[in-house]
Order: structure tokens, then C-alpha cells, then sequence
């Protein structure tokens, strides 16, 4: 199965024919790979279905990285600079601290499994797709 | 449960009975060695010895990466600096957890899709050049060395406290033995054996934390409150336990030193070698993110029975008897194992920690040996010569090479504190590995000579920095005692705020001022196998 594994000197023959304007969408279908092994990288980053991918995945990626990194670091500069916030007691001897802390964890899971899902449904299809016409279909 | 003999135990140094202990470590050395035998099954091609035929499912996976990552550290570390410090190790768990959302969201996939069996396939694709390849082979093995040390460190203090060993050439001895024992797992179970370790493993680790963990809540009666109400009263520092600044808020320094921390936590995991050759081991990209999302489960729930553990411990053992038992910190949860289910709860407790030091060395040592077989022989001296049968011999040997320089490392790193260690280790990983993993999957222009100055830069500045911190000399806990000699200019510990931000920096500075322009084809090629999985490296027998 050549397909799976494009020999490496080919793509980087096509090397002259550089898009500044890859990200954006281009109103042209994925093409077809003329011969196995010689699927042409820069027209497929160039197709409406690939760029539809990228788009959804950055966007979903860059709200999801600034979401945890943001709230990791509210929660490290609180921790280290506004002790007597984290000291307040909530229930019992269980203090702000605690609870934020705790939060990390959901947090954690939360976007954990929302990126599972929405990969699941929104991206998924969209590259077994691009895949799939790219590889041949069906499968073997 | 308590016997007679938990009840005197803690005045001694010996907890439980030596003989019992050794029965069950015994127990436990065989299982896993039965595991990794017959699970190996040929082993002879380097899909096989590397990435297990890629035949391992995505739970699966998850599990021996959270057997993985969670080390000697995250079980004993973690709760032992809870049960001495209170809150501040509740800091340290939480970012070891975040980390994971940056594998998931931006390393998984990718990564998946574009490698082969390490971090420097990920590089060669885009940049092709093996002064690279020899680059992340460097920084993969100086980081695997490092946690390696951290392990063996472990391993020494645990079985002191474990086995009644107290002579110095009686801990040698036995850091010798953990060598041994993990360097047959290596050559004899190869990638698939030691995942299947690293599976029963985390099973039974996770099991056990559990159990304690429920074990200790009951005691409290169920009430996390009336927990955390009985471990201040028990610690001398009282209420302060229970907020964060015991460890870090004494002075300024100690407050940027664990900013620089945080930082290294929460950008290490996704440069952990062993952690992204696990990445290999599932047949598609797809099977890559339901493992992590699996681990992510295993650890977070892991780190909230820490959280317990380490409180209960201080309630129930307290802080002084805890640092008056050899390990120090790192026999927090066996010590109160003892005092829950006397000798025999301790003696599993102890014998899952071993367990757990025995597989995560094995995986290390399966990273770092097939980094130099890969890499830097067959990539870099053979030019990719190599034939699959000689890269697996080199891979053997090298576990055998690696296997030794961790004992003899692991018998003069014993005694310093495994988690912060680990720190270390982290902080080296993100600043020497994660840049130019994230530069050539998502930066169009990224070049060769971007990748060498991010990579060389970030690792001798991480190395350099831990070089002249108070790690190495100038107080009281440092590697150099002698107080005479102090060249600890640096003044944080960690150096992951200093040179993750450079290594990153270099990266670019190395890109824009490199004469020759990236190679659009490749990172073309680069962009579509990432995200679609065009040409990607197929799994075994699915």
C-alpha cells in the first residue's frame, strides 16, 4: 500500500508553488490523487473541504487553549498573591482555595469531554471525507 | 486489622514486617513479569518493539499513559508534600492535570498523524535534516535521563523504609535490582509488554488509592470539612494548611519560584518523550485523543484521592512522624496505609509504589532506547541505512546502557525530594521539546535553524539555570552541602519561567533570521496529514 506511506521525496519536489493565501477558503473541491503516492499537499491545503477543517478547528482550539490557560493562571497568581481570598471559608473548614481548586479539576474534564464531542461530530466527518477521497474509497 | 506491630511501628524505622513486605513485592514483581513475557510475542520488527504494533486501543492506551505518567511522584510525592505542606502540594497536582489539555487540544492528533515512533519524526517531516533529528534525539534523552534519575531516587528511599534496608550498600543493592528487573522488562516485553505492565499497573494503583482514599473519608465520617478541620488541628501550622503560601508565600523569591512552577507543569507534559511515544501506539489519530481523554480521567480522579491522602496522612500519621521516617515526605501514604490496615494494607501500598517505580523506569528506558536506536543511529550515523532488525538490536543494548547510568545515577541522586525532581524534568521538557513541536505544526514559516536554536537553546538554558540555582549550591538543601561553594546566581529553583518564554523565543529569533525560506511543500504536506490523516502511519491489525 504505497498510498499510506507517500514516498518523501515527492511533495517536497512540488516545492515552487507557495500560497500565501492558504487560510483562506478556496471554492475548489479536493482533487484527486492522479497516481497513488502523488497526492498534491498544497491543492488539498488549498480546497474548500480542507480549509473548512482548519478553520474549525483553530477556532475551536484557540477559544479552548485561552479558556485553560487563563483560568490555570487566575488560579496560580490568586494562589500566590491573594491567600486571604483563598482563606475565606465556604462550608465548614472548606475555604475558597479548596474550591477553586477542585474547579481546575471539572474545568479540566469539562473541556476534556466537549472537545471529544464536538471533534466527534464537527470535525470527524469532515476529514474521514477529505481522507477518504484522497485515499481511494472504499477502504480495504 | 491494626496489629501489634503498626501500633509501635512509627517509633521504629521499620514499618510492618520486612518478611511480609518482601512476599508481596515478590508477588507483584512476578505478575508483571509473567505480563510482560507473555504479552511480548515476537517483537522483532520496529513497529513491534516501538509502538507495540500499534494494535493497543484507546482506553487501553489511556490507562498505560496514566500508568505512566502517574510516577513514584504523583503517588508518593504528591501526597507527601500535601501532608507536610498543606495546600501547596494541591498546586502541584493541579498542574500536573491542566498539562493534559494542551496534549489533548494541540499535541495528540498531530502528532499521531505525522510521526512515526518519537518526537524527531514529528521534526523530520517538516524540516528534514538530520542536525535536528540529532537535536531532539539530545534534548529526548537528557529529559528521560532526568526523570529516570527521579525514579531511581525513589526507589532507594522507598525500599529503606519498605524492607527494613538501611545500610547504604543494602539501598544500592536494591536500586541495582530495580535496574535489572526493568531492563529484563524492556528487552523481553518491548513496547507491548511494558504497556501491558503500565496497564495492570495503573489498575491497581488506581484501585488501591481509591480504596485508601474511601478508607480515610470514612474515618472522617464522610465529611471533607471535619477531614480538613482534624488535619490543621493535628499540624503545628494549624489552619494555614488548608491555603495556599505554607511553601511558596514565605518570601518573594518563593513566590516567583513557584510561578516558574506552575509554568513548567502546565507546558511539561506535552514535552514528555515517553508520554508522546505512547501517542504511537493506537492505530489512528481518532484512538490517539480517546486515549488521552482517558488518562485524563484516571489522573484527575487519581490527584483527588491524593488530595485526601495527603490530608488524611497529616491528620492521622502528622507531619513530624512523616519526616522522621527514612523517604521523608515520600512515606506519607505508606505510613498511613499502616495506620488504617496495619502491616498488610501497608505492605500493598507499598509493594502497588514499587510497582509503580519498576514500570514507569521501564517505560522511560523504552523511550530513551528507542530515541538513540531511531534517532541517532539509524537517522543521524547510518543516514537512514539502518535495516529494522540491527535498529532493534541498537535499541536493546542502548536499554542496557540507560539501564545502568539510571543505577548509578538513582545511587548518587538518593535522597533528594522525587517530586521536585520531576519539576525539573518538566521544566526541561517544556523549554527544550515543546516549542519546536508546536512551531512546526503550526507555523508556516518555521525553519531548521529555528528548531536547533529553540531546542539547544531551551535545553542548555534549563540545564544551565538548574546549574546555578540553589538546586546545585548555596543553601542548606543543595545538591553541593559544602556552604563554601556557591555559585547560585539564579535565585528560583526552577527555571521554567526563564527559559521556556527564551526557548520559545529563540525559535522565532532562528526562523526570521535564517537566509533560507521554510519549505511551503512540506509544511503543506505537514498540515493535511496532521488534520486529516492522509498518509499516516496505519495501525497493526485493524
Amino acid at each position: 500500500m504505497s498510498l499510506f506511506q507517500p514516498s518523501r521525496g515527492n511533495a517536497s519536489s512540488t516545492a515552487a508553488s507557495f500560497q500565501p493565501t492558504w487560510w483562506s477558503a478556496n471554492t475548489t473541491a479536493a482533487p484527486q490523487p492522479s497516481h497513488p503516492g502523488a497526492i498534491g499537499y498544497e491543492d488539498v491545503r488549498a480546497s474548500r473541504d480542507f480549509s473548512t477543517i482548519q478553520r474549525r478547528f483553530r477556532s475551536f482550539v484557540r477559544r479552548a487553549c485561552t479558556l485553560f490557560i487563563g483560568w490555570y493562571f487566575l488560579f496560580v497568581i490568586l494562589a500566590v498573591f491573594a491567600p486571604g481570598f483563598m482563606r475565606i471559608r465556604v462550608l465548614g473548614d472548606v475555604n475558597v482555595g479548596l474550591c477553586f481548586g477542585v474547579l481546575q479539576f471539572v474545568s479540566t474534564f469539562a473541556i476534556a469531554m466537549s472537545y471529544r464531542r464536538w471533534a466527534r461530530n464537527r470535525l470527524d466527518p469532515l476529514s474521514d471525507r477529505l481522507r477518504h477521497r484522497l485515499e481511494g474509497w472504499p477502504r480495504p | 486489622m491494626t496489629g501489634p506491630a503498626a501500633a509501635g511501628a512509627l517509633a521504629s524505622t521499620v514499618v510492618g514486617t520486612p518478611a511480609l513486605n518482601f512476599v508481596i513485592f515478590a508477588f507483584f514483581v512476578a505478575v508483571t513479569l509473567v505480563i510482560a513475557v507473555s504479552a511480548a510475542g515476537g517483537n522483532r520488527s520496529t513497529t513491534d518493539y516501538y509502538a507495540g504494533g500499534r494494535a493497543f486501543t484507546g482506553w487501553q492506551n489511556g490507562i498505560a499513559i496514566g500508568g505512566d505518567y502517574l510516577s513514584a511522584a504523583s503517588f508518593l510525592g504528591i501526597a507527601g508534600i500535601i501532608a507536610i505542606y498543606g495546600y501547596d502540594g494541591f498546586l502541584y497536582s493541579i498542574g500536573f492535570l491542566v498539562g493534559w489539555l494542551l496534549v489533548l487540544l494541540l499535541i495528540s492528533e498531530p502528532f499521531r498523524n505525522t510521526g512515526r515512533y518519537t518526537m524527531a519524526d514529528v521534526l523530520d517531516l517538516r524540516l528534514k535534516a538530520a542536525p535536528v533529528r540529532a537535536a531532539a534525539a539530545a534534548s529526548t534523552l537528557t529529559v528521560s535521563l532526568f526523570y529516570l534519575l527521579a525514579q531511581m531516587a525513589g526507589a532507594g528511599a522507598l525500599v529503606s523504609l519498605l524492607l527494613g534496608v538501611n545500610s547504604s550498600a543494602g539501598q544500592d543493592l536494591v536500586v541495582a535490582v530495580v535496574g535489572i528487573l526493568m531492563i529484563f522488562y524492556v528487552l523481553v516485553g518491548g513496547m507491548k509488554g511494558t504497556t501491558w505492565v503500565q496497564i495492570v499497573k495503573a489498575t491497581i494503583l488506581a484501585a488501591g488509592a481509591a480504596v485508601t482514599t474511601l478508607w480515610v473519608l470514612s474515618r472522617a465520617g464522610f465529611s471533607l470539612s471535619a477531614l480538613l478541620h482534624h488535619a490543621a488541628a493535628a499540624s503545628p501550622a494549624g489552619t494555614r494548611v488548608l491555603s495556599p503560601g505554607l511553601e511558596y508565600g514565605v518570601s518573594t523569591v518563593s513566590k516567583f519560584d513557584f510561578i516558574s512552577l506552575a509554568v513548567a507543569l502546565v507546558l511539561g507534559t506535552a514535552g514528555l518523550p515517553h508520554v508522546l511515544m505512547r501517542l504511537y501506539t493506537v492505530p489512528n489519530a481518532r484512538e490517539a485523543r480517546r486515549s488521552v481523554v482517558w488518562t485524563i480521567w484516571l489522573v484527575g480522579l487519581f490527584y483527588l484521592c491524593t488530595l485526601i491522602l495527603g490530608f488524611g496522612a497529616m491528620w492521622l500519621v502528622g507531619g513530624k512522624n512523616i519526616l522522621a521516617a527514612p523517604g521523608g515526605g515520600d512515606s506519607a501514604v505508606p505510613l498511613l496505609a499502616d495506620k488504617l490496615g496495619g502491616t498488610l494494607l501497608f505492605g500493598i501500598v507499598a509493594a502497588v509504589a514499587f510497582a509503580t517505580i519498576l514500570a514507569v523506569v521501564a517505560g522511560l528506558t523504552i523511550t530513551a532506547s528507542a530515541c538513540f536506536a531511531h534517532d541517532v543511529y539509524a537517522g543521524v550515523l547510518r543516514q537512514g541505512e539502518a535495516d529494522p532488525g540491527e535498529e532493534v538490536r541498537v535499541a536493546r543494548i542502548t536499554a542496557v546502557v540507560i539501564g545502568t547510568v539510571a543505577v548509578i545515577g538513582g545511587i548518587y541522586a538518593r535522597g533528594i525530594d522525587v517530586a521536585f525532581l520531576v519539576g525539573l524534568a518538566f521544566a526541561i521538557a517544556a523549554s527544550a521539546n515543546l516549542p519546536s513541536i508546536l512551531y512546526s505544526l503550526f507555523w508556516p514559516r518555521f525553519t531548521a535553524r529555528g528548531a536547533l536554536w529553540s531546542i539547544y537553546g531551551g535545553l542548555i538554558s534549563a540545564v544551565g539555570l538548574i546549574i546555578i540555582s540553589p538546586v546545585v549550591s548555596g543553601s542548606s538543601s543543595s545538591l553541593i552541602t559544602d556552604r563554601h561553594v556557591n555559585f547560585a546566581f539564579f535565585p528560583l529553583n526552577n527555571p521554567g519561567i526563564v527559559a521556556i518564554p527564551l526557548a520559545f523565543f529563540l525559535g522565532w529569533l532562528g526562523t526570521v533570521t535564517d537566509p533560507q525560506p521554510a519549505d511551503q511543500a512540506r509544511f503543506a504536506r505537514m498540515q493535511v496529514r496532521a488534520l486529516t490523516g492522509v498518509g499516516a502511519e496505519r495501525g497493526g491489525r485493524s
